[in-house]
């Protein structure tokens, strides 16, 4: 691993060979993203500096940031930029690789525990049951929720992808 | 008769604001499309937070979901931004990655599927749009509406256009039109295509970011004169409705366009559940 200001071409590299990754290089730092970014509206996210420390190998400084879990895939820079860089398929690909070394907050772990759990990112409970039931619809819904079979299934698929494992719950 | 869907759910619809699902049900009825339930399905799973754990673990659950599909021989139809851009996102990926398409296949077998890559998916809005036409929807209409709405777009609808292509990302008017069918006007206003500040897992990570963008949006559409809000997407729909509680100074009731629809075509309101949200709508 870099040190804080030392490049490692390797990473710039390994963000490449993924899907979107491919467009890393291309940006050559206008900044429209950093103007279209809700998120850096309101904080100081700089996408554009994001970008531009991953395409220099700052691993460390990227992975660690708060910065990379500003964004909310809103899709408003990628739509602007001008050189076509696959720019929100970028900070997932940094996401993933910061949680593949354990930097991820409690409360995406959480997120990552409920889908295990229930085969949803929320459970259903008793009071929402009553509130289907006086809408007209079954208490519990025909998927993962209402399934305990499907739920088994998921968690199959989900467990067969190490995905468990990366949240630390079973 | 119409085309067949297979309904998919997702969360935030079926455990926290059913109203979205019934008043689908209700609707689709009125228009003669049919449903049919997709059963055992998944999380979609969410494009934000789940993608940004792990691609391939996201990419195999949505598989599983595309594969359910397949075997009930009907395209998918979603009722949410997040489950549509993860769904049509995977769809998209594995119909053109014979590679993925394959491992994401080694998993599905264990669980006794198998997915073709050629399941298609709907958003509810563009299916309205696109199958049924606003013609037909408007001879549905029976009680025309008289509103001022803030039409809320959502992220994941429109964008990414390049593989979406379903209207201008910065300038869209399918929504606007679906909703000005019914009577109501749809209004103008300040950064209308920002987002509600949910996604990519802002809202469970940083509550407060979250907030911010959707306090931006209330005073920008209060501003311009709305009277509700109206969304395509359950998630945003908690964002704006939730929010709205606890910061205690707005209360716009949140009107997904498929309540909207049932208002409008003289769907019994106990079935809408607008009056069971955190900001109600009592029509």
């Amino acid at each position: 691993m870099s040190s804080p200001k030392q490049p490692s071409l390797e990473f710039a590299e390994s963000v490449q060979k993924e899907h979107g990754g491919e467009t890393l290089m291309l940006c050559f730092q206008c900044g429209t993203c950093s103007g279209s970014c809700p998120s850096g509206r309101l904080t100081s996210y700089r996408t554009r500096k994001l970008i531009r420390k991953a395409q220099l190998g700052l691993e460390d400084e990227v992975l660690q940031s708060p910065d990379l879990w500003m964004c909310t895939t809103c899709y408003a820079c990628m739509e602007r930029c001008p050189r076509g860089v696959e720019i929100v398929d970028i900070i997932t690909i940094l996401r993933n690789k910061a949680v593949s070394k354990g930097i991820m907050s409690d409360e995406h772990k959480k997120v990552g525990q409920y889908l295990l759990a229930n085969g949803a990112t929320i459970p259903l409970n008793p009071k929402y049951e009553e509130i289907r039931e006086r809408l007209g619809l079954p208490r519990r819904p025909v998927n993962t929720l209402g399934d305990k079979k499907a739920l088994e299934d998921f968690q199959k698929v989900l467990k067969a992808t190490g995905f468990d494992k990366l949240i630390g719950g079973d | 008769m119409a085309k067949k869907y297979a309904l998919f759910l997702g969360c935030v619809a079926p455990a926290r604001y059913p109203g979205i699902e019934s008043s689908t049900r209700e609707v689709c009825k009125e228009l003669g499309i049919e449903l049919v339930e997709l059963e055992g399905a998944g999380c979609c799973p969410a494009p934000g937070v789940i993608k940004s754990f792990e691609q391939d673990a996201w990419l195999a659950i949505a598989a599983r979901n595309l594969a359910l599909a397949q075997k009930t021989g009907a395209d998918i139809l979603t009722i949410c931004n997040g489950c549509f851009g993860s769904l049509f996102d995977a769809a998209h990926i594995l119909h053109n990655d014979p590679e993925k398409l394959r491992s994401v296949n080694k998993i599905l077998r264990e669980v006794g599927l198998e997915y073709n890559g050629e399941t298609k998916v709907h958003h509810f809005a563009e299916m309205v749009y696109k199958e049924i036409g606003l013609d037909t929807v408007k001879s549905h209409i029976k009680a025309p509406l008289e509103m001022n709405v803030a039409v809320h777009y959502g992220c994941h609808f429109l964008k990414p256009s390049n593989i979406k292509q379903l209207d201008d990302p910065e300038r869209p008017k399918i929504l606007d039109e679906l909703v000005e069918v019914t009577g109501a006007k749809s209004i103008e206003y300040k950064d209308k295509q920002m987002c509600c500040g949910a996604g990519g897992g802002v809202r469970s990570g940083n509550p407060a970011l979250a907030t911010k963008f959707t306090e931006e949006k209330l005073k920008n559409l209060k501003a311009a004169g709305a009277q509700y809000i109206i969304d395509v997407c359950p998630f945003c729909h908690l964002q704006f409705d939730r929010t709205q509680k606890e910061l205690g100074t707005y209360s716009f009731p949140v009107i997904h366009l498929s309540q909207l629809y049932g208002l409008a075509m003289g769907v019994p309101k106990e079935r809408l559940g607008l009056d069971i949200q955190e900001i109600p709508g009592n029509f």
